[in-house]
């Protein structure tokens, strides 16, 4: 029985390293959190802004993205909302998936649910992760995609960077870090901040019950804790003279 | 105003009798009850690992009321289905909570399954008389993997679809007939809206029907020569003046009190993983399922959900696809062989020989690790070990006509112990 | 409070079991009852549609569709205003006593502004959609007919404010759905508050 609890054990721990780690270059932490909720708002806009033109987030309501994030329906029209659509509308966009894969080579994939696929870090490397790459046809590539078809769109305000590479011992190559070469619009700590609201919005728009969906798992624990009490009085009473 | 009271509560109980007196007239409610329930005697000394079997009813219960109402909302087409997941998830009031109980009632089926089933190897549950309650729990499990098969299509995610993918080539490679029997089983030359369709109809209707029927002949096998217990005794072998086994008690109120605490710590674990983390890091709801299905794109590893995967290990052990299919057949059949398998006469682990322990300790050793090897991208060391721990596991059932009837038991007691 | 004589803790632990179980399993019950109301989508389908009626000539029909149901939006002439008093004589509720409609519709011309009539265009009958018969007199319905609508299923007959006339199955007159003016040429159906 032991042995085979100690081996349940380890294979879970074992299981959970090797899947943590991404193959290709490593991630670094978003640290995002859905409960910040200005952080959603700023991400909101942001993503409005430079996202929501290329890739859509079919499963999103505007609706209940105001509610979520707490603004009034006139704050989501006039912030959020520029194409005429209603606030009971999804956040489709015009472009047409045929089109955008002629255009791109591949069409910008729906966001609705990339940080589920994804994680919220791969999203926070992958959109910091920029270089200038004569060989691309958008001129950049990207070291968390490689060959991405993704244009560099935040690169006034993060600045062009290069990609450093080097060898290992094995012959490998190795990504040694980035080099900017010239400082963008913003400074890098309210770059990646920035990066970090767009990430976090996209965590929410994956699942936007997950807040509610913890609260209300707390509500249901405790209540079955009370309910596991009274049974096992109740069994305790009805067991008493057995044995 | 007691005697009003009284009078009413009378009025009502005798008013009761008279309904049941008229359905025992027509139907034979009251000996039902008493044959199954308040005259059904099992052991006193049930243990937890007796629980799992109620706890899978009640999931059983659980995923049919879950499954009828996303039923409702599902749509069962390549162009409509992940959508309609979302849909589900996003727009139905409360459609999240049913499909998380529902996805998360899929993978604790199994976990719940999985013990049941151990503890029928722990305490000889197998054996004369109830090898046929075993091999009814086996079609039964078959069924499950069957049920959770077909399920897994239906979001038509990328895991779906390439998941499906593999499986249904593995019945192509079968001699002469697969390819047209993987074409018969899929509809189409490849996994498409067809298939979608067909498997919909299995899940929803097909498959249920056949495990709601298992499990009810399954608890009348049982019923009908008595449940086991963690001592391996025929507690009808001593009965008391009453007529009544000494050792047991009636199943209502004894046992149907105990398994409702059962219960209830089952549902405070599962609500756990149902509110905080559904996703389980991806075991449950796998990453590359949030992506649609896409024929162009395949997952980065491909694994099927941790419930199979110690089969897909073995699978992918043996070099020649052929064989390792044959190789995970005979794993899930193997088992239904055991009541013959075994030959030693004392049923619990309590009393049998150590060289029992110890296989029985490997094999689950094995499984767990085989489990583990098949969600692994298939490397060298990873092929090897699943090599090893396959021979295991074949090993547990195979050998045991041998060691069974050398091994030394311990008397067994005409009474059980706690 | 009467103790019966079986009063044990055995009794009040099983009362309290069923009691707190029967609670959890109602509450289980509301997500599941719950989940059949509209979901957003269908509110989203059924939200209120706007409409621009400045194009609309007058004694033109606009037929627009609002969750599921044909809505009318008649553009009425002068005359067409004016005939309203005349006909009461032949219709079973001039007043609108027992149909459909809201209150700023429960006047003589069953509309908002006069020159608009919003309607939904279903027969109180069995459901068909009436047909426009706007012209005055014609040969098939005789020398009193003011203008109306008339329901080709079973022969019911509406003024041009939708009230029925006497002596045809339809019971009541056509219901008037909830409606207000974004602007003066655009009437947003289906929502008649302030937040659409």
């Amino acid at each position: 029985m032991r042995i085979a609890a100690v081996a349940l054990l380890l294979s879970l721990g074992l299981a959970g390293a090797a899947l943590a780690q991404e193959e290709g270059a490593k991630l670094e932490p978003a640290n995002t959190n859905i409960k910040n909720v200005a952080s959603l708002q700023r991400g909101a806009k942001y993503f409005v802004n430079y996202c929501l033109g290329c890739h859509s987030a079919k499963y999103v309501r505007y609706n209940r993205l105001a509610a979520d994030l707490g603004i009034t329906e006139k704050q989501l029209v006039d912030n959020l909302m520029f194409t005429g659509e209603h606030p009971y509308d999804t956040m489709a966009i015009a472009m047409k998936t045929e089109d955008a894969a002629r255009w791109f080579g591949t069409a910008p994939p729906d966001l609705s649910l990339i940080a589920r696929s994804r994680g919220t870090d791969y999203l926070y490397t992958y959109l910091r992760g920029f270089y200038v790459d004569p060989s691309r046809p958008t001129g950049v590539n990207n070291i968390v995609l490689r060959g991405s078809a993704m244009p560099a769109v935040l690169w006034e305000l993060q600045g062009p960077q290069r990609a450093k590479f080097g060898t290992d011992k094995s012959g490998k190559e190795t990504f040694e870090g980035f080099e900017q070469i010239r400082p963008g619009s913003m400074p890098a700590a309210q770059f990646d901040e920035m990066v970090r609201d767009i990430v976090n919005f996209l965590d929410y728009i994956g699942e936007p019950i997950k807040r509610e969906r913890e609260a209300l798992g707390i509500r249901v624990i405790g209540f079955l804790l009370v309910f596991l009490l009274i049974a096992y009085l109740l069994k305790k009473e009805i067991w008493k003279d057995v044995h | 105003m007691a005697t009003n009271e009284a009078d009413v509560f009378d009025r009502l109980g005798r008013g009761l009798s008279a309904l049941g007196a008229w359905i025992d007239d027509r139907f034979p409610m009251t000996k039902l009850i008493k044959e199954h329930a308040t005259e059904y005697y099992a052991s006193k000394n049930f243990n937890f690992w007796y629980g799992f079997g109620v706890i899978a009813t009640v999931v059983l219960v659980m995923q049919l009321v879950t499954g009828i109402f996303l039923t409702m909302n599902y749509k069962p087409s390549a162009d409509g289905a992940f959508a309609s997941v979302e849909y589900i998830m996003r727009d139905v009031d409360w459609g999240w909570l049913i499909r998380y109980l529902h996805s998360t009632g899929a993978s604790a089926f199994f976990i719940v399954v999985y013990l049941h089933m151990f503890r029928g190897l722990l305490y000889g549950s197998y054996k004369k008389p109830r090898e046929l309650v075993w091999i009814i729990g086996m079609f039964i499990y078959l069924c499950l993997m069957a049920e959770a098969f077909f399920g897994y299509l239906l979001p038509w995610g990328n895991m779906s679809y390439w998941g499906a993918q593999v499986i249904v080539s593995l019945f192509g490679a079968i001699p002469v007939i697969g390819n047209g029997l993987a074409e018969w089983i899929r509809g189409d030359f490849y996994i498409s809206d067809i298939t979608l369709n067909r498997f919909f109809a299995f899940h929803v209707i097909a498959v249920p029907l056949a495990l709601v029927a298992l499990v009810v002949v399954h608890i009348m096998a049982l019923h009908e020569v008595g449940s086991n217990n963690p001592d391996g005794i025929e507690i009808k072998d001593y009965k008391g003046p009453d007529g009544h086994p000494i050792d047991g008690v009636a199943f209502h109120p004894y046992h149907t009190s105990k398994d409702l605490v059962i219960i209830v710590i089952f549902l405070i674990l599962f609500s756990a993983v149902v509110f905080f983390v559904p996703d389980m890091g991806g075991y449950f709801l796998e990453h590359a399922n949030f992506e649609p299905a896409n024929a162009l794109k395949t997952p980065e590893h491909i694994a099927p959900v941790w419930y199979f995967t110690p089969f897909y290990a073995m699978l992918r052990a043996v070099p020649n696809k052929l064989l390792g299919v044959v190789l995970m057949g005979s794993a899930v059949l193997l088992p239904f062989f055991l009541p013959w398998l075994d030959r030693c006469r004392v049923k619990s682990i309590r009393y049998r020989g150590a060289i029992y322990k110890v296989a029985l300790a490997v094999f689950a050793v094995s499984f767990l690790a085989l489990g583990y090897l098949g969600m692994q991208p298939p490397t060298g060391a990873v092929v090897t070990l699943a090599q090893i721990f396959t021979v295991l596991y074949f090993g547990f059932f195979l050998s045991m006509p041998f060691y069974s009837r050398v091994e030394k038991t311990k008397p067994v007691p005409t009474r059980v112990t706690p | 409070m009467a103790e019966s004589t079986g009063f044990t803790r055995r009794h009040f632990l099983t009362v309290a079991t069923v009691v707190t179980g029967g609670a959890g399993v109602i509450a289980t019950a509301v997500p599941f009852v719950s989940s059949f109301k509209p979901s957003a989508r269908a509110q989203a389908l059924g939200a209120p549609i706007e409409v621009d009626v400045s194009k609309l000539e007058l004694g033109a029909l606009l037929k627009v569709e609002w969750r599921g149901h044909p809505i009318y939006i008649l553009h009425r002439s002068d005359e067409m205003i004016a005939s309203l008093k005349k006909d009461a004589g032949l219709l079973r509720d001039p007043e609108s006593k027992d149909s459909e409609q809201p209150s700023y519709a429960t006047n003589e011309y069953r509309s908002i502004k006069p020159a608009y009539l919003v309607l939904e265009g279903v027969c109180t009958h069995l459901g068909c959609a009436p047909m426009p018969r706007f012209e005055v007199a014609p040969a098939d319905l005789g020398p009193q007919w003011p203008g109306g609508f008339l329901c080709p299923c079973h022969g019911s007959k509406f003024d041009l404010a939708g009230r029925v006339f006497q002596g045809v199955p339809a019971p009541t007159n056509l219901s008037v759905p909830p409606y207000r003016y974004i602007n003066d040429s655009t009437i947003l159906i289906g929502s008649d508050t302030g937040n659409s």
